[in-house]
């Protein structure tokens, strides 16, 4: 399979959807500026959508549509409380939701309950084929940001993200602005989602809790919030580093957090300002 | 003249306080109105009010011929009406020259999935150059807000609304915090749009520069008016004397 070994396509496959998944937090909290730690649960309403589709018999490429498609409708309904609260408190919504979402599945004898959805359908594309898969979505997701970012609504988005009440001073419909990045986010996390039930085949509950929420907001902090290449570079980085050192996954979430504390301590900007600033300190110029 | 603003009856209420009481006036179509009156008359909040920051409890606002008081305030900008804020409050993440490019592209960003298709910045920029020059200030042009002197934000908050081509000018101290040069130098600049056509609200303490550009004055107290009419009659008036200047 053209010198790669089974374990470096499911390493690159999990890495794949996590840029995915990673820039779809990067679109609402870096681009748009809303803070969201409950993102796991749209990267889960994906997940079981696209996982109860096919096992029902739905083909996997419109099962994937479509669970990007109920991941953003919920994220329109969460985005309208970030019309009405916003910072701390659309923090606190929106891990509410992330805890709701954990709730709600657990006790749903559909979805699986505490038991999750086991022998999720094989899409049939062989594990190089699934990659390739994935492979495309992250680099269309990758494409996506890197234009938006450019365009007007890139350039909105960056002023909402920076002062949303002088933005509605100058004419900006913001709760238009704030709820189309959270379907485009959401959206985004739902076929990611779908994509994870497909390569892991089993999905449950706890895969798409707290942890998992914190888990890709870390790299985006630690990638630099709204840069693309920073969070692309951290969801790499973050990804492998538990699959090259085992040891490490024991402790994952300390190394998350010692990441996540130095970063805010030494480059509020992660690694894309890290990046940006080399030239300045080669020149002489000091961190 | 017509009047461009109407405002009847407007009552603005925080808790039992009466910020705006009953408050009434007219802005005519090309006018410099000045509003004065002492610290907490509710100047700000009247500001705050006709854009829609704050909801009034009650009264009709009219601005040209449409009845404003329940629109959102990105509607009311859409309509016309620009404020400069009496805190500066540039983007920071944005040089001078892209802070006015962005006010200057409001058709770019309505509707918002057309804003994904739209990607030149050019024209904008243009636009942005020219306001940048006629306040100044085009040597900044690609400076960033937090290298900016106050004198020069001042300038470039003036710019952001400009390019909105506002057709009432809401300006809410544009001369705090200036020396009198400088000062009087806005001053000119805002007389200057008073004669390109624009109608502007001023609220500002600089009494002499009020007195010097404004054609008409309204002063308040406690959220009522208290006076209104030609400048020098009105700062003659005994109780604009006793509220305002404590005399």
């Amino acid at each position: 399979m053209f010198g790669f070994d089974a374990y470096t396509i499911s390493l690159a496959t999990t890495v794949g959807i996590s840029i995915a998944f990673a820039l779809s937090l990067n679109l609402i909290t870096g681009f748009c500026g809303q803070i969201s730690l409950g993102h796991a649960a749209f990267y889960g309403i994906g997940a079981y959508s696209a996982a109860l589709l096919t096992k029902g018999g739905f083909p996997f490429f419109p099962a994937l549509l479509v669970a990007g498609v109920m991941a953003a409708a919920v994220g329109i309904v969460v985005g309208l409380a970030s019309l009405r609260v916003r910072h701390d408190f659309l923090a606190i919504t929106t891990m509410g939701v992330g805890f709701l979402f954990v709730g709600i599945v657990r006790q749903q004898e559909f979805l699986g309950g505490e038991m999750g959805i086991s022998a999720i359908p094989d899409p049939g594309f062989g594990k190089l084929g699934y990659l390739g898969v994935v492979a495309g979505f992250a680099l269309l997701v990758i494409a996506f940001t890197i234009y938006l970012k450019r365009s007007w609504m890139g350039y909105t988005f960056d002023t909402i993200a920076s002062d949303e009440d002088t933005s509605r001073l100058l004419g900006i419909d913001t709760a238009r602005y704030k709820l189309t990045a959270f379907a485009m986010g959401t959206g985004i996390a739902g076929v990611a989602g779908g994509l994870y039930a497909h390569n892991v085949r089993f999905i449950a509950a706890d895969s798409f809790g707290f942890i998992e929420s914190i888990t890709v907001l870390s790299m985006v902090v630690i990638g630099g919030i709204g840069s693309v290449t920073g969070v692309v570079a951290a969801a790499i980085l973050l990804s492998m580093l538990p699959q090259w050192f085992q040891f490490i996954d024991n402790y994952k979430l300390l190394l998350y957090g010692g990441l996540l504390f130095a970063v805010m301590r030494f480059s509020p900007n992660g690694l894309a300002g890290m990046f940006q600033l080399l030239p300045k300190v080669r020149r002489g110029g000091g961190l | 003249m017509s009047a461009v603003l109407s405002v009847n009856g407007l009552v603005v209420r925080f808790g039992g306080v009466h910020a705006v009481d009953d408050l009434s006036f007219e802005v005519r179509r090309n006018e410099l109105l000045g509003l004065i009156g002492p610290n907490g008359a509710g100047k700000t909040t009247l500001m705050r009010a006709l854009t829609g920051s704050v909801l009034p409890l009650s009264g009709r606002l009219t601005f040209r011929g449409v009845e404003i008081r329940t629109l959102p305030t990105h509607q009311r900008i859409r309509l016309g009406i620009g404020l400069s804020q009496q805190i500066v409050k540039p983007f920071p993440n944005l040089t001078a020259i892209d802070n006015v490019g962005f006010s200057a592209g409001g058709s770019n960003t309505q509707p918002v999935w057309k804003s994904l298709l739209r990607l030149s910045r050019v024209r904008e920029r243009e636009k942005a150059r020219l306001l940048l020059q006629r306040l100044g200030i085009d040597e900044f042009a690609d400076a960033m807000p937090g290298e900016l002197p106050l004198g020069v934000l001042k300038r470039l908050e003036l710019a952001r609304v400009l390019a909105l081509e506002p057709e009432l000018l809401l300006l809410d101290e544009p001369l705090a915090g200036l020396n009198h040069i400088e000062a009087a130098r806005i001053a000119d600049i805002i007389s200057g749009l008073v004669a390109d056509g624009l109608t502007i609200i001023l609220i500002e303490h600089n009494l002499g520069e009020v007195l010097r550009i404004c054609s008409r004055m309204i002063v308040l107290d406690n959220g009522k008016k208290i006076a209104e009419g030609d400048p020098q009659a009105v700062m003659a008036d005994q109780a604009v004397r006793a509220a305002y200047l404590g005399t």
